[in-house]
């Protein structure tokens, strides 16, 4: 590893003032570069720059910085948080990228996001899909003990993988057809083969996926392209199992 | 909180009339009736097959025909299978599209294949292929056809496909639209299972092979009946 060596890149970074504004590139260099930095950490820099020279920096969200808030949501030459398998842009690092390089930054593009500012985009419509039915209605009270309500193990693990689902939208940023399938899939499947879950599988899976159609998201067309794009690594099993669940719910 | 979920309005509403109108119900039914075709289509190359029996398309096509009323019944059943993939398909399609409206700069796609982003095409492609398919050999419209009797006094289906063929231009558009079936099939058959949800990690592997074993062999399977006429291999 070359600890000592710096890089110079280009950046191509889509700016909009707002939702209304049009947008555009704007070609910024980013000097001396550590291959140790994040991606966040080089913009940090860039930003830097910008304000030092009395300019707007580029807005980007970002929250935890350790890849489990899901909050950073940067499309960086054209694959959701720059590509790395299971990796979220904060956890991405320079010494993936090599001197010399032009990296394209985009925000996360469909309907149902809209962009907010540069590379911040609204993803509140995730929200309303959860609060059409990504939970259980039963009031439990407080929390209640461990081990309560046993679980079988693979059911367990199952509905842990689902769960790992943070929320970002890179799967909706990675459709070509701007679908939320995956995000809602992870919460349909987690929640059907829990105890508590099971007895509102059937509403739960309408009422999510109709919401999901009226937020503005696109159909399911089996690209599998969320997989690739998601941090998680969320399987399309969970797809299945979704369409599976909605097949029930018709009887 | 007071919201659909809670109450039970969903119990009420007509569970089927949803499959016309919710984003996954037109997908299962964009499945059901796109294998309904594959199942057509399967059929249908077997069917062809009889002509490397002497004298077996003739036979096959006579047999076939025999019953009119069952024949008309499923020609019914076909259309309107293949009306409800086509009118979906390219509903499914613009909504897709106007969900997605703004591309990015820098493509990079990772799953999907030219099969998958191009079944809008493709499917248009076959619906023009089946139109001329229909002209050609079922209504018998085009100008090549010729239409003869065989020895026993059937119609010499042989004849008139093998006259058809020795068209260079027919010979090309045949083949050209079983490669397009292929990419479409491609994507369809194992897509199939996913929107079934028969699916999960250890079969979308087996069901994306299988899918992808059985377009190539409907390919081979159609496209070597001109192939051998061409090449002079089937000779009458």
């Amino acid at each position: 590893m070359s600890h000592d060596k710096t890089m110079n890149l280009t950046l191509h970074v889509w700016r909009q003032k707002g939702p209304k504004d049009p947008g555009k590139f704007e070609v910024y260099d980013a000097k001396d570069v550590s291959p140790d930095q994040s991606f966040l950490e080089m913009l940090d820099e860039v930003n830097e720059d910008l304000i030092k020279a009395g300019k707007d920096p580029i807005a980007f969200d970002h929250d935890c910085r350790e890849g489990i808030c899901g909050m950073c949501s940067q499309v960086i030459n054209g694959m959701a948080h720059g590509g790395q398998d299971r990796t979220t842009v904060c956890q991405l690092h320079m010494r993936m990228f090599k001197d010399g390089d032009t990296i394209y930054i985009e925000p996360w593009r469909a309907r149902a996001f809209p962009v907010i500012k540069d590379l911040v985009v609204d993803r509140i419509a995730l929200d309303t899909i959860i609060q059409a039915g990504g939970y259980t209605s039963a009031h439990t009270g407080g929390i209640a003990d461990g081990n309560a309500i046993l679980v079988p193990k693979p059911e367990a693990e199952y509905a842990m993988d689902a769960a790992e689902c943070i929320g970002c939208g890179a799967c909706v940023a990675g459709c070509p057809n701007g679908s939320a399938m995956l995000f809602t899939s992870a919460k349909v499947s987690q929640l059907a083969v829990l105890p508590q879950g099971q007895a509102e599988a059937a509403r739960r899976v309408k009422e999510m996926t109709e919401t999901l159609q009226e937020c503005g998201f696109g159909n399911c067309t089996n690209h599998y392209e969320c997989q690739a794009a998601c941090p998680k690594g969320i399987n399309v099993k969970f797809i299945a199992k979704l369409n599976r669940e909605y097949l029930k719910s018709l009887f | 909180m007071s919201n659909n979920f809670q109450n039970n309005e969903y119990a009420q509403r007509d569970t089927i009339m949803q499959l016309f109108t919710s984003t996954v119900g037109r997908k299962v039914l964009m499945a059901i009736t796109g294998q309904f075709m594959v199942l057509f289509v399967i059929v249908h190359m077997l069917g062809n097959s009889s002509i490397f029996i002497p004298g077996g398309i003739n036979a096959y096509a006579e047999h076939l025909h025999a019953l009119p009323p069952l024949v008309w019944a499923f020609r019914l059943v076909m259309v309107c299978v293949a009306s409800i993939h086509i009118l979906f398909g390219i509903q499914l399609s613009l909504e897709n599209r106007a969900a997605n409206a703004e591309t990015y700069a820098v493509k990079n796609l990772k799953k999907a294949t030219l099969a998958s982003t191009s079944m809008l095409y493709t499917g248009l492609l076959l619906l023009a292929f089946i139109i001329y398919h229909l002209l050609h050999f079922t209504i018998r419209a085009t100008p090549d056809i010729k239409i003869g009797v065989d020895a026993l006094g059937r119609i010499d289906v042989f004849g008139m496909v093998t006259n058809s063929f020795s068209y260079g231009i027919i010979t090309f558009i045949y083949i050209a639209a079983m490669v397009v079936l292929f990419l479409h099939l491609s994507h369809g058959i194992q897509s199939f299972f996913q929107t079934m949800g028969w699916n999960n990690e250890k079969t979308l592997p087996v069901f994306s092979k299988i899918g992808m074993v059985a377009a190539v062999v409907l390919l081979l399977g159609y496209a070597s009946i001109p192939f051998v006429i061409v090449t002079g291999i089937l000779k009458g």
